[in-house]
């Protein structure tokens, strides 16, 4: 496995004022170069937290204790300096964040935008840095990028805007590409066309990236790999196609079934999961999704779940729920 | 049996600083009773605006609403508790359509109290019916609304629009804001509401999944207008405008296995301003399949092959065959 960003055993805890949420609990991924991995989980599951946290981008106004491994290219991110880590996330990571009028400077026009990112991080010179940026709007699908080169965030519309995001982010030239959210503001035929510009920048360059998401259709048309999380640890991992078409965690179970396909004529409905996800600030032992859970047993509230390695297919399919694995017979193989 | 909504040549346009935006332009729209019928299209499209002249939080610059066979206008004018009884509306935004300091009791309780419905013991019983029906515990009365969850605020709104015992919901974007397990509960919810009660609902959506799993009849909305109308299901398996057809196919399915081999049609651009529709059609400018008849005149509704109406000069010539 060579990861290009690699994180382990994180654990992050966030401090306000009147309260301590454990964000991370243990949980860790990893991704390779020319693969798309999904992390899936629902509001406050900490996938955002999870995957940003260690390059230092977490909420403002927030104490922090962070704790575990993080790989940037073998390189130990935690141990870095402030100015290399500064570098590291505006040269080798590119971040697409889901509201690009946040992101952007709205008193920059777009195109300088894009150039300065260019020249400092892939180390262009002022006029290729132009060049460059241009040549990032026409990629991202852009029409007449010369023009929007001298345009101000507020004078484009929404899904242009986040394709203007998306060049920001590809104008370092970044080995691992991590959006987040990067479709939620947008109207449903802005998001095909959104997810299908990522899916072709990471096939020709093919660069790492990381999908932070809520959205299991989304999910199932970028991504090789997925990670579900739940209440900061990871309930599931595995090939998208084991996990969305074979999921064995309850969680993961319950999160499909409650998204309709409508182009299944065998779809049942819209199941829902009773109850709602647990208080990270007064965690209780054992398995965060046991009070939830409809296959719970005594031994749930107890012992915290491991992730098991199931089945044979290629890419490794973990699970951490016992119960379900001794139920249904499942074959371990670690 | 008279429509619970009947809505004809219905325009909402708003002047700004930037012109006049033509929000709602032009819709005809039935909502017969007992049905689930959702209202969907992009941002912009005007289905909010829509749900919301409907029931008059937004003035008609044109046309005319009936609810029950009744002149909307008149009837909230006549007797405007009358009107509140029958016709409740549910936000977007639960935390931005509640007090944040009343407590969930004493919000479920006031419209009670306002329209003079029972002693305090019989609001107190009434109080948790409701709570019983949107299968919330006793526990959250003494609460206020930002220290519940996303869908137990959702759930505390829907309460305080049955309280009155209404015969029509009218409900904008109730899902949007919730996380996927608990949009489920929600609309769970709703759908058995909706049997239980013998409710008609009216719901604005994006969520195209969740509409055809749960709606009756489905109106889809381009820039002001009804691109395409008819009952749910056979409207989603044979969509003939090509702007419902490029929505449907804009949603991705959770099945990679589908995923991997579906044809799909992708949009170019983004939906034009409502401030300057285009001329004709107005998906002229980004219908694949746009002929110069389109660009000259604006197609109006006429019947379809899955029993609904479409709003296009060559519905039935589809783009591709869907799903």
């Amino acid at each position: 496995m060579n990861a290009i960003y690699e994180v382990q055993g994180l654990v992050i805890d966030l401090y306000t004022p009147t309260v301590s949420v454990r964000a991370v609990d243990g949980a860790g991924f990893h991704v390779a170069p020319g693969e798309t991995l999904a992390i899936v989980g629902e509001s406050g599951s900490g996938k955002t937290v999870m995957t940003l946290g260690p390059l230092g981008l977490l909420p403002e106004g927030v104490a922090v204790d962070l704790r575990g491994t993080a790989r940037a290219d073998g390189k130990d991110i935690l141990a870095m300096t402030p100015a290399d880590l500064s570098r590291l996330r505006g040269g080798f990571f590119g971040v697409i964040f889901q509201d690009p009028m946040s992101a952007l400077n709205p008193m920059l026009k777009i195109g300088p935008q894009l150039a300065r990112q260019a020249q400092v991080y892939a180390g262009l010179s002022a006029e290729a840095a132009k060049r460059e940026a241009v040549s990032l709007l026409a990629r991202s699908g852009i029409p007449d990028p010369e023009d929007r080169y001298d345009r101000y965030p507020h004078e484009l519309s929404g899904g242009m805007l986040q394709r203007a995001m998306i060049a920001l982010a590809l104008a370092a030239r970044p080995r691992v590409l991590i959006a987040d959210e990067p479709t939620t503001a947008l109207d449903a035929t802005v998001q095909a066309q959104i997810l299908a510009l990522i899916r072709q920048i990471q096939k020709e360059d093919g660069i790492a990236v990381i999908l932070i998401t809520h959205d299991i259709g989304a999910v199932s048309v970028l991504a090789d790999r997925v990670a579900v999380l739940y209440a900061g640890q990871v309930a599931e991992e595995g090939s998208a196609m084991d996990v969305l078409t074979a999921p064995v965690h309850p969680y993961t179970r319950g999160l499909l079934a409650s998204v309709p396909d409508f182009r299944s004529e065998t779809a049942s409905g819209t199941k829902e999961i009773p109850g709602i996800p647990p208080n990270q600030a007064q965690l209780v032992p054992g398995c965060r999704f046991a009070d939830r859970c409809d296959q719970v047993q005594p031994q749930c509230h107890r012992r915290r779940p491991r992730l098991q390695t199931v089945g044979t297919g290629a890419l490794p399919h973990r699970v951490a729920c016992p119960v379900v694995i001794a139920a249904e017979g499942i074959v371990t193989h670690d | 049996m008279t429509d619970a909504i009947t809505a004809k040549g219905l325009k909402v346009h708003f002047q700004t600083a930037a012109g006049l935006v033509r929000a709602v332009d032009g819709v005809d729209l039935s909502v017969q009773r007992g049905a689930f019928h959702g209202i969907v299209g992009e941002s912009g499209c005007g289905k909010t605006t829509l749900a919301r002249a409907l029931i008059g939080l937004q003035t008609a610059t044109e046309g005319q609403v009936s609810i029950f066979g009744r002149d909307r206008a008149d009837w909230a004018k006549a007797d405007r508790k009358g009107f509140a009884r029958a016709v409740q509306f549910i936000f977007q935004d639960p935390l931005g359509s509640m007090s944040r300091r009343q407590t969930v009791g004493q919000t479920l309780e006031e419209p009670l109290q306002i329209h003079g419905l029972g002693d305090r013991t019989a609001r107190r019983a009434r109080v948790q019916e409701l709570l019983d029906l949107v299968a919330l515990p006793a526990t959250v009365l003494d609460r206020l609304p930002r220290s519940l969850s996303g869908g137990q605020r959702q759930r505390v709104a829907i309460a305080r629009a049955l309280a009155l015992s209404p015969q029509l919901l009218i409900c904008d974007e109730p899902l949007s804001a919730l996380d996927v397990s608990v949009r489920a509960q929600i609309v769970n919810l709703f759908a058995r509401l909706q049997a239980q009660l013998g409710l008609t609902i009216v719901i604005v959506a994006h969520d195209l999944a969740i509409v055809r799993e749960v709606c009756s009849a489905v109106t889809v909305m381009y820039l002001g207008r009804v691109a395409e109308e008819g009952a749910a299901k056979p409207l989603f398996a044979d969509p003939a405008h090509p702007y419902s057809q490029a929505l449907l196919s804009a949603v991705p399915s959770p099945d990679p296995r589908t995923e991997a081999t579906r044809a799909r049609i992708l949009l170019q651009g983004d939906p034009p301003s409502p401030r300057n529709p285009p001329p004709g059609c107005r998906f002229s400018t980004r219908c694949p399949v746009v002929e110069p008849q389109c660009r000259a005149a604006e197609p109006v509704l006429r019947g379809v092959a899955h029993g609904g109406a479409a709003a296009c000069h060559l519905a039935g010539a589809s783009v591709h065959a869907m799903i």
